[in-house]
């Protein structure tokens, strides 16, 4: 057994008002009469970066689609800044696993693509600059007017993570945004994502697969367990910040790794 | 340090043994192969094997074809009957693609257009549409109105189906991100659904393109009037086969002209897609 609980250092934290409030939160779809998620209460505070990690099918995209506003839940509440969420809102930034880039717009078009939506093009035109310092910010200033045809997929991703950011939105959402990419690739990225999210201080919650990806990016982690989707702990990890990939070789995040992989149990990783 | 591995050539050399034909390059091959069936051709009727009223001699051919073109450019008569064939396929086209789009985008954006529309797209589409020839002409009479409905009534189907279809296309990942921005229910048609969608549309209109040449055509057979088809039946009444080759080959070129009309449109408008010469996607 794995003594080491991952000390708590977040209490700062704590004391923010939290962002997102999901109380007793179920969610059974109707089609199937499928109970994807009972009583998840969770709590996201200003500048953290949250994880949560289970089984493939226990209901994470679930929980992250309700909280995007993108499905009603069956019951429970959700509040975002002190409002409910009841639809898609533009506070809110989303990444899913593929880019999801426009191929016939350019790279940059795609970017205000969310203002062009909300506002129309003038006002599109008119965030320009700010998709600039946001590719900027990526790596991807010579990219702005290639068609993402000629993107690699790890350039893809970061224009969305452009994108998921130009509305400056208050929280992050992202369904295992890396995980279609290549393993430097992704490690890359990862390193990135925290850059972007210190740099801004923004609030994320990240659904993943990969244990190392939630622990070093993570505040917290939520871990899942399935049928019916539940969260069963609340891992606190205290590796200082900003982390860095050699931290992976360290034994505190081994043994975090290793509580983790305890709690998830065999039926996550045959 | 850098090792190279070898993997030994010795034994195992890699020749790719291509043929000779596939050697040649296209406009040479092209050639050849068009000599070797005129070779044939001129053959089979020299030696009388076949009667040169059921065949041609392909310097008959030929001599009409000089005959069909010189009437044509000289403004004769014939040019005013591929004119007409032209107004009716051009006609033709024209409404199929509007019915067909807009019933394309009634089947594939509502509940009710895929529901109760469909059904009876399809019944009607397993016909022999053909056959609704003699109701045009009642309908419509002689002249080009009746050619142009049943040229539109063909092409009209693989429009509509092309169309849905390109709808259905745009992945959940696509629609999502258009939700969660809060996009309507218009926007996400016009700004992602249809452009998504036009790779399928256009491989309709092509389908449509010949689909309309082969209604003009037929509604000329069948109902008379002043078009290219009427000079053919006429011509192969008369049992002269050498215009009627010569006429179907001037004929071809409008439906060559027509579809890479829309094989350019589409490398215009779907310049994201590479499209291949003959408007396949690569
Ligand atoms: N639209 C839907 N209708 C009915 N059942 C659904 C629907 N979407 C998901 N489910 C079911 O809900 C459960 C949770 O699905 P969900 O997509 O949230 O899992 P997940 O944890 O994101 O899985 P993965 O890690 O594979 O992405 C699954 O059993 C799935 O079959
Ligand atoms: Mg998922």
């Amino acid at each position: 057994m794995v003594e080491a609980q991952p000390q708590t250092d977040g209490q700062q934290i704590q004391q923010t008002p939290p962002v997102y409030e999901i109380e007793r939160l179920s969610k059974t779809y109707a089609r199937n009469n499928l109970v994807a998620l009972t009583d998840v209460n969770l709590r996201i505070h200003q500048r953290e970066f949250v994880s949560i990690i289970g089984s493939s099918g226990c209901g994470k995209s679930t929980l992250l689609k309700i909280m995007a506003g993108l499905l009603p839940p069956t019951t429970g509440s959700v509040m975002l800044e002190g409002r409910p969420v009841l639809g898609p809102r533009p506070d809110i930034g989303m990444m899913f696993q593929q880019a999801t880039l426009l191929p016939w717009k350019t790279t940059i078009e795609n970017i205000v693509l969310p203002i062009e939506i909300r506002e129309g093009r003038s006002a599109a035109k008119a965030a320009y600059t700010r998709a600039k310092e946001l590719l900027e910010l990526v790596g991807l200033k010579d990219f702005a007017n290639v068609y993402p045809g000629e993107l690699s997929g790890g350039m893809a991703q970061r224009a969305s993570i452009c994108r998921m950011l130009v509305a400056d939105p208050a929280m992050l959402l992202l369904d295992e945004p890396f995980s279609a990419l290549d393993e430097l690739t992704r490690d890359f990225m990862n390193m990135e994502l925290q850059r972007i999210c210190l740099e801004r201080g923004a609030t994320a919650f990240l659904v993943t697969h990969s244990l190392d990806e939630a622990v070093i990016l993570s505040d917290r982690i939520l871990v899942m367990k399935p049928r019916p989707g539940r969260i069963v702990e609340d891992v606190k990890i205290g590796l200082p910040r900003p982390r860095n990939l050699e931290m992976i070789n360290t034994p505190e995040f081994g043994q975090i790794v290793a509580h983790i992989r305890g709690l998830l149990g065999q039926e996550a990783y045959q | 340090m850098t090792t190279t591995t070898n993997i030994s050539t010795k034994d195992t050399v890699w020749e790719e043994h291509e043929a000779l034909i596939d050697r040649v390059p296209r406009w040479l091959a092209m050639t050849l192969l068009f000599v070797i069936v005129v070779g044939i051709w001129d053959l089979v009727t020299r030696m009388g094997w076949v009667s040169v009223i059921i065949l041609p001699t392909p310097a008959e051919t030929l001599k009409d074809l000089f005959f069909v073109g010189n009437n044509l450019i000289s403004g004769k008569y014939m040019l005013d009957a591929l004119w007409t064939t032209t107004l009716t396929v051009f006609y033709g086209f024209a409404i199929a693609t509007g019915i067909g789009f807009s019933l394309g985008v009634l089947v594939g954006e509502t509940k009710f257009g895929e529901r109760a529309v469909m059904p009876y797209l399809v019944a009607i589409d397993t016909m022999p549409k053909v056959a609704f020839a003699p109701l045009f002409i009642a309908w419509l009479g002689f002249d080009i109105g009746s050619k142009v409905a049943l040229a539109a009534f063909i092409a009209t189907f693989p429009i509509v189906v092309a169309t849905a279809a390109g709808l259905y296309a745009a992945t959940e990942n696509e629609r999502m991100l258009f939700k969660a921005m809060g996009a309507t229910r218009m926007q996400t048609l016009l700004r992602l659904k249809l452009p998504t969608g036009l790779p399928y549309i256009f491989t309709g209109l092509k389908i449509a393109a010949v689909g309309v040449m082969a209604g003009a055509i037929t509604g000329e057979f069948l109902g008379g009037g002043k078009g290219f088809g009427a000079l053919i039946r006429q011509a192969a009444s008369q049992l002269n086969t050498p215009r009627v080759f010569s006429l179907i080959l001037y004929l071809s070129l409008l439906g060559l002209a027509l579809y890479f009309t829309v094989v350019w449109a589409q490398r215009r408008f779907v310049f994201w897609q590479k499209v291949d010469q003959k408007g396949g996607v690569v």
